[in-house]
């Protein structure tokens, strides 16, 4: 079963943060091999800053297209996995791991089937 | 006619003997609560057409499940699009050959599910008692004091959830065990309370006592879970005693002895020695010794302050709420006066007292600012019966 890590954190404290960015990505590349030799990885991105976001609606087969993020929220949706494992207990074990659930959160959705 | 009579009466002995064995069955290969409680209904309804007809089958429980599992089958052939729905058959048709009279007992994995992290805490009692116990939810609300209709929703999305997210039916492996088994222990504990606080709930203490009791033999070797059951039993022993004839509050001190249960307090004393000797103490079995100390007062009429006093201090090292610290100060000044509870008891944060009934019953019972005290505990009592105590023991609140 795919469940997705969606990736959480405040933008603005990572921005700022001083750490050199090869100690920054460190966790996230050893988290990302981890997945890979577990056999559990479907795929997995970091997503550019909020900041380049657009939101797009089609309501009424009018498309509005609007800067910024879907909603303005103190977490911001920063990347995400694509992960398959067998039930939800081995996909919140592997959220739990997430370098980014040390300073964020991680919401873990199973993927629907249609 | 008698025969319908005594297949009316085999289906629902059946029913709430095995009802929680063959949910957890079924669940536990299809990832589906709901559809188990469903296919389970449709073959105990089918029971109660067929056997007053055929005769009651050699083996109804076996019986039920293979007609439950069928009608499984069939449902999830139907939805074969779904790719959740051909695991459920995978599953169930693999099992198809056991021999169902001696079929695996998955009860601990379906209270693992109930009690599941990734569940609301509020919804674990409530899941339990109608997945394992098969409570209608209306007895649910009830005892919860709660709107049926509401906890029936509830209830069901959180079944949507456990099949939808597929939350494992596994037993948590041994790193995790003490936590998760904590939320198992504390869901039971919950169904308890329901009877505990309130006169004019009925309750459901039988449930609670019986899901401890199930526990202790799903995971013998787990002293905390002997230790809930002995805590559990303390308790209900002692309730023939807690309301007078005219149902008013009888405070464990005044309580008369000869009318705690003997039998219930002997199963608990035996259940706590199996806890003890697992040497893995914990918040429940120092419960329960607590409570241990008090039953002796039936043969020693006295009670041993300084030993409940010594088990408050263990009891709030594993688990220091402020209940436990009220409770403790209470112990202390039966056992070294009132100078060193109302030290405890003003070292408590301010906040977490503030809506805290027994911490001002208490300091009203110390006689610490005896007045104020005592109009705080009234203002947050809401049972009649120890409003009416309250009331006859030290007065009504001060007016104006």
């Amino acid at each position: 079963m795919q469940y997705m890590l969606l990736i959480y954190g405040n933008e603005a404290a990572q921005a700022a943060s001083t750490l050199p960015p090869a100690e920054a990505y460190a966790p996230w590349i050893a988290y990302t091999k981890a997945l890979k030799d577990a056999g559990v990885m479907v795929t997995g991105d970091p997503l550019a800053p909020t900041a380049t976001a657009t939101t797009v609606r089609n309501h009424g087969g009018k498309r509005q297209v609007q800067d910024g993020p879907f909603a303005e929220t103190k977490e911001q949706l920063g990347g995400y996995y694509l992960i398959d494992v067998a039930n939800l207990d081995a996909a919140i074990d592997w959220a739990a791991k997430c370098p980014g659930a040390v300073y964020g959160s991680i919401e873990v959705r199973p993927v629907g089937m249609m | 006619m008698a025969g319908d009579q005594a297949a009316r009466d085999a289906v629902a002995h059946i029913a709430r003997a095995s009802y929680g064995r063959l949910v957890a069955w079924l669940a536990a290969r299809s990832g589906d609560i709901a559809s188990a409680e469903d296919a389970l209904a449709d073959a105990l309804a089918r029971a109660l057409e067929t056997w007053p007809r055929d005769g009651l089958p050699t083996a109804p429980e076996a019986w039920l499940m293979t007609a439950a599992r069928r009608r499984l089958i069939d449902q999830a052939r139907r939805r074969r699009v779904r790719r959740e729905a051909a695991t459920t058959l995978v599953l169930l048709a693999e099992e198809r050959d056991r021999a169902p009279a001696d079929f695996p007992d998955d009860r601990l994995k379906l209270l693992f599910v109930c009690a599941h992290p990734a569940i609301d805490p509020a919804l674990h009692t409530k899941l339990m008692l109608q997945t394992v116990l098969g409570l209608d939810a209306a007895v649910i609300a009830a005892a919860f004091l709660e709107n049926p209709a509401t906890l029936r929703q509830s209830l069901w999305r959180a079944k949507v959830k456990i099949r939808a997210a597929r939350i494992g039916f596994v037993v948590p492996e041994a790193a995790e065990l003490p936590d998760r088994l904590a939320a198992v222990l504390e869901a039971i504990y919950a169904a308890f309370g329901t009877a505990w606080d309130n006169g004019a709930r009925a309750g459901l203490a039988g449930e609670a006592i019986w899901l401890a009791q199930l526990l202790t033999e799903l995971l013998p070797t787990q002293a905390e879970t002997s230790g809930l059951l002995a805590l559990l039993l303390f308790a209900e022993a002692r309730k023939p005693a807690r309301r007078d004839p005219s149902g008013g509050f009888v405070p464990l001190s005044d309580q008369d002895t000869a009318l705690w249960s003997g039998a219930m307090i002997d199963a608990a004393e035996t259940s706590l020695r199996h806890a003890a000797s697992l040497s893995a103490p914990g918040r429940f079995q120092f419960e329960a010794a607590i409570q241990a100390v008090h039953a002796d007062r039936r043969r020693t009429g006295r009670t041993d302050w300084d030993a409940i006093a010594l088990l408050y201090e263990a009891l709030f090292v594993a688990a220091p709420t402020t209940g436990v610290a009220v409770a403790r100060a209470a112990a202390v000044a039966e056992a070294q006066g009132v100078a060193a509870a109302a030290a405890l008891l003003d070292a408590l944060p301010a906040d977490s007292v503030a809506d805290y009934q027994p911490y001002w019953v208490l300091r009203a019972h110390l006689g610490i600012d005896r007045a104020a005290s005592l109009t705080r505990a009234l203002a947050l009592t809401d049972d009649p019966a120890r409003r009416a105590f309250i009331v006859a023991r030290y007065g009504d609140a001060p007016q104006g």
